[in-house]
């Protein structure tokens, strides 16, 4: 079977005066159902690389292929319509909508997408939130919510639309040890039990410990032998 | 502590994922939202994202409604009281003059008659004397019944020409018209002008005259006085005044009289002729076309108080374009006010247009939310302005003034054309969609990655 995301010789220049190479040459697969860490120091680019895989960047050399499709063909359009479809995004600074309630920030995917009927999307977006043990939070605003409780709905947002590659970067840089193990353990439990495909960039050793596969990114390069 | 009851998160069955996707997932093409407002979410999710913005940002969000809400309101007042007295203008300039008037003359002169013979002959006859025509309305009876068929005007057949009037050893040069009294009264408000006597007095008197008071006051004549008129054609007649009439326009009291038609065309020597038809119209602004009309049809020259007045009609366009200008101009300014807000909206929300963008919303849909903040301000704006306006303008209307030398206390004149709403809205919504032209597509085109560089 196809990789569902693969990168072929990915790079990203900065252009300017002193153009900054984010990322060189990076060739990988990824399959369906796997749960892969990134990792490598600050600064190395592996944020640059989940952005390119998340079609977020446009690389300047290579292309990313997602569920047997080349994406350097796509316009701006259905780049993200894929995004939308395909793409579920996690980061470190969870990115909730300050006015909405936690229950619409969770909505906002579908109803862009409006595949859903309302009603039905809504039981969906509380259905994920009572997976993600936030049942009874729904009505609240994010800035009611914890660290931990946050990221949990931001996680719940970027399965919204049901897509088969959840990306997260450093999802757990910013909790505590106790939420850090829930999010580790959600991220899990999404490849194991719904075949979804986790790409995280991490600094943590024991998430990093609990991926299938650990790429090791230094300075935008693929970096086979390096340990944290 | 919220983690605590972390194990919550480890769902037994993920149930959802099992049963929820559609079984066949309504894919929509990309641009199939673009036009679907029936299916809903996508325009309301980007309308509701527009509201949470300007709540967020009350002051400057209210501060733009005002500015809005000012220029129209202005706008209206100003738009009104213009407008009003322009219509106040006309009203009296249509009053006392003829909606329309036909001549005994073309309005093109009559070919040559070797010009009709020889149409592509190359020869044309230089210093051909017309022959001299006896003027007046040819066939107006069938004409003038013509007219009177045509809905919605009343007309009157008028003999005009010049006498002298002679009276206590004074002469005096004067223009005569010769009518019909019944019918006069439904196309001229010389009746309601009447100081003495009356016009239907000429009917009872057949040797009648009614003049106007500069001239009455000239001769020293009064009621009952009779004055010896005489024409060019030679004839000469004693006229008895019954009437005297005042319209306030010192020519026409001094130089206008009538007397009966028959009358007239005697003392003229035109028997049976008639040389002008004056037209009065429910609607005035109908002339111009019925003119075209009556011109076509009877050849005759028929000359509207639209195109009598034509200089006066251009004044008072260049006027309202100058008033429209300097009062859009103001709601220019409030543009600015929106720009303002909606620039700053953009600036502080560029990580929710990022996340937004990160998440599968098209640049499109971004800009539609800023231009829907940017239509809503202006229609708000423009309800509060209509308001605001409306209140202006009744406070307006009751302003009293009694100009000097007259005895009625006047208004002033408001006009309440729904016109001058619709291009108060229209110049708002311009204004105010216009300004958010720039935000939005600055929103349109935040980069994500940018945003998530910035970040980390
Ligand atoms: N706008 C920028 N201009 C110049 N250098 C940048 C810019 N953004 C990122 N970089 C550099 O690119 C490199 C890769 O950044 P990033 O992908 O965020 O690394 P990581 O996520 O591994 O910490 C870093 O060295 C960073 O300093
Ligand atoms: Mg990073």
């Amino acid at each position: 079977m196809n990789p569902i995301l693969a990168a072929e010789n990915l790079g990203r220049v900065l252009p300017g005066e002193v153009p900054v190479t984010l990322v060189q040459d990076v060739t990988l697969d990824i399959e369906r159902g796997e749960f892969v860490a990134i990792m490598g120091p600050s600064g190395s680019g592996k944020s640059s690389l989940l952005y390119l895989l998340g079609l977020l960047d446009t690389p300047t050399s290579g292309r990313v292929w997602l569920d047997g499709r080349d994406t350097s063909r796509f316009g701006e359009d259905e780049l993200a319509a894929t995004r939308l479809e395909k793409l579920g995004f996690v980061f470190q600074f969870h990115f909730l909508l300050a006015e909405f309630t936690v229950l619409d920030n969770v909505l906002l995917p579908m109803r862009r997408l409006s595949a859903r009927p309302e009603d039905e999307a809504r039981q969906r977006a509380a259905e994920l939130l009572r997976q993600l043990g936030l049942g009874d939070q729904g009505h609240k605003r994010p800035h009611q919510l914890s660290g931990g409780q946050r990221q949990r709905v931001a996680i719940a947002r970027a399965l919204a639309n049901d897509p088969p590659v959840v990306l997260a970067d450093e999802p757990t840089g910013n909790l505590d040890s106790h939420a850090s193990a829930n999010v580790r353990q959600i991220l899990h439990d999404l490849t194991r039990e719904l075949g979804k495909t986790v790409v995280a960039v991490t600094h943590d050793l024991t998430f990093a410990s609990a991926a299938d596969r650990r790429i090791g990114i230094v300075d935008g390069l693929i970096a086979p032998d390096w340990q944290a | 502590m919220d983690e605590a009851g972390g194990r919550c998160a480890r769902f037994e069955t993920w149930a959802i994922f099992r049963q929820a996707a559609p079984s066949t997932p309504v894919r929509h093409p990309p641009f199939s939202n673009r036009l679907t407002f029936g299916q809903g979410s996508t325009v309301s999710i980007q309308l509701a994202i527009a509201v949470t913005h300007l709540v967020s940002r009350k002051r400057p969000t209210l501060v733009s409604l005002v500015g809005i809400a000012l220029g129209v309101a202005f706008f209206l007042a100003v738009s009104s009281l213009m407008r009003g007295s322009e219509r106040d203008f006309i009203k009296r300039l249509v009053d006392n003059s003829p909606h329309l008037t036909v001549y005994d003359e073309y309005r093109n002169p009559q070919p040559q008659p070797a010009t009709l013979r020889w149409p592509d002959g190359a020869v044309e006859l230089r210093r051909v004397k017309p022959l001299r025509e006896v003027r007046g309305i040819r066939g107006h009876a069938q004409k003038l019944a013509f007219i009177e068929s045509l809905p919605g005007l009343r007309a009157a057949p008028v003999l005009v020409g010049s006498v002298v009037l002679t009276f206590a050893g004074r002469s005096e040069g004067v223009t005569l018209n010769g009518i019909v009294p019944a019918k006069m009264k439904g196309v001229s408000t010389i009746e309601d002008k009447m100081t003495q006597g009356s016009l239907e007095a000429l009917a009872a008197h057949p040797n009648g005259l009614v003049i106007g008071e500069g001239l009455a006051r000239k001769f020293g004549l009064s009621l009952g006085g009779v004055v010896n008129a005489v024409s060019p054609a030679g004839e000469s007649r004693a006229l008895k005044v019954v009437g005297i009439f005042r319209t306030g326009n010192a020519g026409y009291d001094e130089t206008q009289t009538f007397t009966l038609l028959k009358r007239a065309q005697g003392l003229l020597d035109r028997p049976d002729r008639v040389n002008r038809f004056i037209l009065q119209f429910d609607d005035p602004y109908v002339a111009r076309e019925v003119a075209s009309l009556i011109e076509a049809r009877i050849g005759y020259k028929a000359v509207s108080w639209l195109e009598a007045s034509e200089d006066l009609m251009s004044v008072l366009l260049v006027r309202n374009l100058i008033m429209y200008s300097v009062v859009s101009a103001i709601l220019v300014v409030a543009a600015f006010g929106i720009y303002n807000t909606l620039s700053t909206i953009v600036m502080e929300k560029v990580h929710d247009i990022a996340i937004l963008k990160s998440m599968g919303f098209h640049a499109h849909d971004i800009r539609r939310i800023f231009l829907a903040e940017g239509v809503m301000l202006g229609l708000v704006g423009s309800l509060l302005g209509l308001g605001l306006g409306l209140g202006l303008m009744g406070l307006l209307i009751q302003v009293e003034i009694k100009p000097p030398g007259a005895t009625d206390i006047v208004h002033l004149p408001i006009y309440w054309g729904y016109d001058q709403y619709l291009l108060a809205l229209g110049f708002a919504m311009a204004s105010a969609v216009g300004a958010a032209v720039l935000p939005a597509r600055k929103a349109a085109r935040v980069q994500p990655v940018t945003i998530l560089r910035g970040m980390g």
